[in-house]
């Protein structure tokens, strides 16, 4: 009898939390969205995005100079990251020995797991003046440091541990009789990797970065502390940025005080959101198709 | 064929720069946190609160956001845990036969993982505003919760679809119902991998601010109570950074050191933990 | 009869477990050579020392020498893969490679330079035909292989691996992962082409080894307990661990 009992009460206790799991995210969204209705009423989501002044006591909303910095910042960030993790990769699965591939993996789940406060303090203390006092003389540019780049560099090295974990578990996929296979015809390590494995691993490495976008997207207080938080369009990348998330956290406090800005906020919020959701969902369908076609 | 081989011998050279690369940066932030942290680290930064206008540079320590992050880190993760054990083992013991429906919530989960703590912050926020509730550390604890939710139960469940189908078929014929299955047969097994799953969880949750920042507020006082502001430590390295007094900001990468020795700390201890009890496992 | 390969103390150690030990024995040309064993006994390993893919083991060390072609191939100057292309390997499942039909045959070919595209569909096309493939796949050979049967697909490895002209033919349990049908179709083909290359055969089914096999190499534990031609193999066993063998398995 008590058995049944406590069989009942464990199942009541996880429906419940199934129940919590799935709804929460539902709760999530619907919530920002009804945030975000009262500025979408008034302005259409068109002439927000692509509006330039955000001057909330006037009412005005662009989110452009945000969307244009977040663009910059993470697709700048990608662009560094992603040939680093696919080169070091190949390095570690086709070249080198187990030893060294189980010290870099212990290395990189160190790295995955370092708060992002502590990539924004180093990024403070080396980036920004590398930035200023080296890079930018050379170039001939003056800046403060605290720019796009800055905020990009210290990105992508937040984001390398993460895809390269995932292209270090893609890449342990390919069997190795397939690669025997092709040495056995008198190919060399370089021919095997260049047309199988590479061909092998190809949808992983794309869905690996499109996460590495998600994950680089949604990225606060690291990349808040370098890029400047300017409001202004920027036209390269010396010049200081304001990515959406930092939009957020640096200007929750004033929501209340403006009409409108609380919406504004949650829109971005909300904009932030499908954006991850976006990247995050068409990069593990590409996974699950591959998988399905094998 | 030369041309071959010199691409070969160019992509190497490119693939040991990115080598370098990723382990040498990984030095350059240890060497740089340890460098300008160690020496404003005192006793006193770990075991006092600051003593009024912590922000302008009277003394004191952070122990307001050690004791913070740790009330924190804590409750989010038992509360995580409260929901997340049962759901993990829903997946991988109760819903075994619906596999459909267990791959669904995998990918549903895969792809909640992926949403950024700021926009929890921000969903927090706006739950507070909305009934009036002040900043505090329950709420802090409820937000951070969402937050590493999926992280906790794709991990834990990534650990008990280890437990072989045979162990499963052999703990039913037995006659146990399916909760006694997963409580005593499958969290026995998996035990250290659950462990190292929720230490690494607690890790995520101490370390990550954008979910702190709108919903814990800040204070200098150690929470007695979870209807109090509580301060957490990257908020504190975050906020004694952008002060004008130069002590004040060394303070802060004092406090940086002292969160990355804590996540050390737990990174080495749940690799210890893994490493150790996997002798102990029955292996199939 | 001609020796192709000439396998002289072959040891062959991984780590501190010694897997071949002092192996010596002679590959006659042109024949269907069997190595026979129960499983474990390091057959794979040898079939597979004798392309060097044992070279991509980690913490291997090989000693003694293998002899093709009047030439140590573990001490040779020239380059590994000109070895291996002397060579076609045909593994225990099919693993064809990830592009299509067509170009899997080709890759062979292209890999070592051969950029003629005239001639390299020719050459498809005469060792599809050789493994009797070429019916089958005529009208679709830009399709991936995957899409291929299993059976189709072992046969396409085969002819993948013949399209650079080896000289041997190394084959583990090549008919494992098939139906009848196909492995029929398989041992078929084996008899036909050993009239023109050097077959080495690596099985544990001993009804297999009776039909296909000129000569028997049988292993235990790494090391070569006998070796002679089928018909004596079965009918006169040497050694008390083969009289055991051939019973237990026969029973």
């Amino acid at each position: 009898m008590n058995r049944k009992l406590l069989d009942k009460s464990v199942y009541f206790w996880m429906y419940i939390s199934l129940a919590i799991l799935l709804v929460m995210p539902i709760l999530l969204a619907l919530c920002l969205y009804i945030k975000s209705l009262p500025i979408l009423q008034e302005q259409s989501f068109f002439s927000l995005i692509f509006q330039s002044e955000w001057k909330p006591m006037q009412g005005k909303f662009g989110f452009l100079p945000f969307i244009v910095s977040s663009l910059w910042v993470t697709g700048l960030s990608v662009f560094i990251a992603t040939p680093v993790c696919i080169l070091s990769a190949i390095y570690l699965t086709q070249y080198a020995s187990k030893k060294i591939l189980m010290m870099m993996n212990s290395l990189i789940d160190i790295l995955a797991g370092l708060p992002s406060v502590i990539y924004g303090v180093w990024g403070i203390l080396m980036v920004v003046p590398f930035i200023s006092n080296i890079l930018a003389p050379i170039i001939n540019v003056q800046t403060s440091g605290y720019t796009i780049l800055a905020g990009a560099l210290v990105l992508s090295v937040m984001i390398v541990p993460f895809m390269l974990n995932m292209m270090l578990e893609i890449f342990k996929t390919v069997p190795e009789e397939l690669k025997e296979a092709s040495l056995s015809v008198g190919a060399t390590q370089w021919d095997t990797i260049k047309h199988v494995v590479l061909k092998k691993t190809f949808p992983g490495i794309v869905s690996a970065t499109g996460l590495g976008v998600a994950r680089a997207f949604g990225e606060t207080i690291a990349v808040l502390m370098v890029v400047g938080n300017v409001v202004k369009i920027p036209l390269s990348i010396f010049e200081p940025g304001y990515p959406l998330p930092a939009l957020i956290a640096n200007n929750y406090g004033e929501m209340q005080s403006i009409p409108m800005y609380d919406s504004a906020l949650m829109l971005a919020a909300l904009i932030l959101l499908i954006i991850v959701l976006l990247f995050s969902f068409l990069s593990r369908i590409i996974i699950i198709q591959v998988e399905k076609y094998q | 064929m030369k041309s071959k081989q010199i691409e070969e011998k160019i992509f190497k050279a490119l693939m040991y720069i990115s080598l370098i690369l990723i382990i040498g940066v990984f030095l350059l932030i240890l060497v740089s946190i340890i460098y300008k942290g160690l020496p404003s680290l005192s006793w006193s930064m770990i075991t006092q609160t600051p003593k009024g206008g912590f922000y302008y540079g009277k003394e004191g320590g952070v122990l307001n956001a050690i004791t913070g992050s740790l009330y924190l880190s804590f409750g989010a993760t038992l509360l995580a845990v409260i929901i997340g054990i049962p759901v993990a083992l829903m997946m991988n013991v109760h819903l075994k036969k619906h596999k459909r429906f267990v791959s669904g919530i995998r990918f549903f989960l895969d792809v909640l993982w992926g949403i950024p703590s700021i926009v929890y912050g921000a969903f927090g926020f706006t739950v507070m505003v909305m009934f009036g509730i002040k900043t505090s550390l329950l709420a802090g604890i409820i937000t951070v919760s969402l937050f590493i939710l999926p992280i906790i139960i794709r991990a834990l469940d990534e650990v008990l679809k280890t437990v072989p189908e045979g162990l499963y078929e052999a703990s039913m014929s037995l006659g146990s119902t399916r909760s006694e299955t997963a409580f005593k047969i499958f969290i026995r097994q998996t035990m250290p991998g659950l462990i190292t799953a929720i230490l690494l969880s607690f890790g995520r949750a101490i370390g990550d601010a954008a979910s702190v920042l709108l919903t814990t507020g800040y204070t200098d006082h150690i929470p007695t109570s979870l209807s109090q502001q509580a301060a957490t430590l990257p908020l504190a390295i975050f906020f004694q950074l952008s002060s004008p007094i130069e002590e004040v900001r060394s303070r802060a990468y004092a406090s940086a050191l002292i969160l990355t020795v804590i996540i050390l700390f737990i990174s080495l201890l749940s690799r210890y933990i893994s490493s150790h009890f996997k002798q102990h496992q029955i292996k199939f | 009869m001609n020796t192709k390969i000439d396998i002289k103390n072959l040891q062959l150690m991984i780590g501190k477990q010694q897997i071949l030990k002092n192996l010596s024995v002679q590959i006659p040309e042109n024949k269907i050579t069997v190595i026979l064993g129960p499983s474990g006994c390091g057959k794979t390993t040898l079939l597979k020392s004798l392309n060097r893919l044992t070279d991509l083991y980690e913490d291997v060390v090989v000693k003694g020498e293998i002899i093709l072609d009047g030439e140590n191939i573990l001490q040779s100057t020239q380059d590994v893969t000109a070895i291996r292309k002397k060579m076609g390997l045909l593994a225990q499942r099919p693993y064809p490679l990830p592009m299509s039909i067509f170009n899997n045959v080709a890759y062979g070919l292209r890999i070592s330079g051969c950029g003629n595209k005239k001639n390299i569909a020719q050459r498809v096309e005469y060792h599809l035909r050789q493994v009797n493939l070429w019916d089958e796949v005529k009208d679709r050979l830009h399709e991936p292989a995957a899409k291929l049967s299993i059976g189709q697909q072992q046969r396409l490895c085969l002819a993948r691996g013949l399209a650079v002209d080896p000289e041997i033919i190394l084959a583990d349990e090549p008919t494992s992962a098939l139906d009848p049908i196909s492995s029929q179709a398989i041992e078929k083909k084996f008899v036909e082409l050993k009239q023109h290359y050097t077959i080495i055969l690596v099985t544990h089914i001993l009804r297999q080894a009776r039909r296909l096999a000129d000569y028997i190499v049988f292993m235990y534990l790494g090391e070569v307990v006998e070796c002679q031609p089928t018909e004596d193999f079965f009918n006169h066993p040497k050694e008390e661990i083969t009289k055991e063998y051939i019973k237990g398995a026969f029973n």
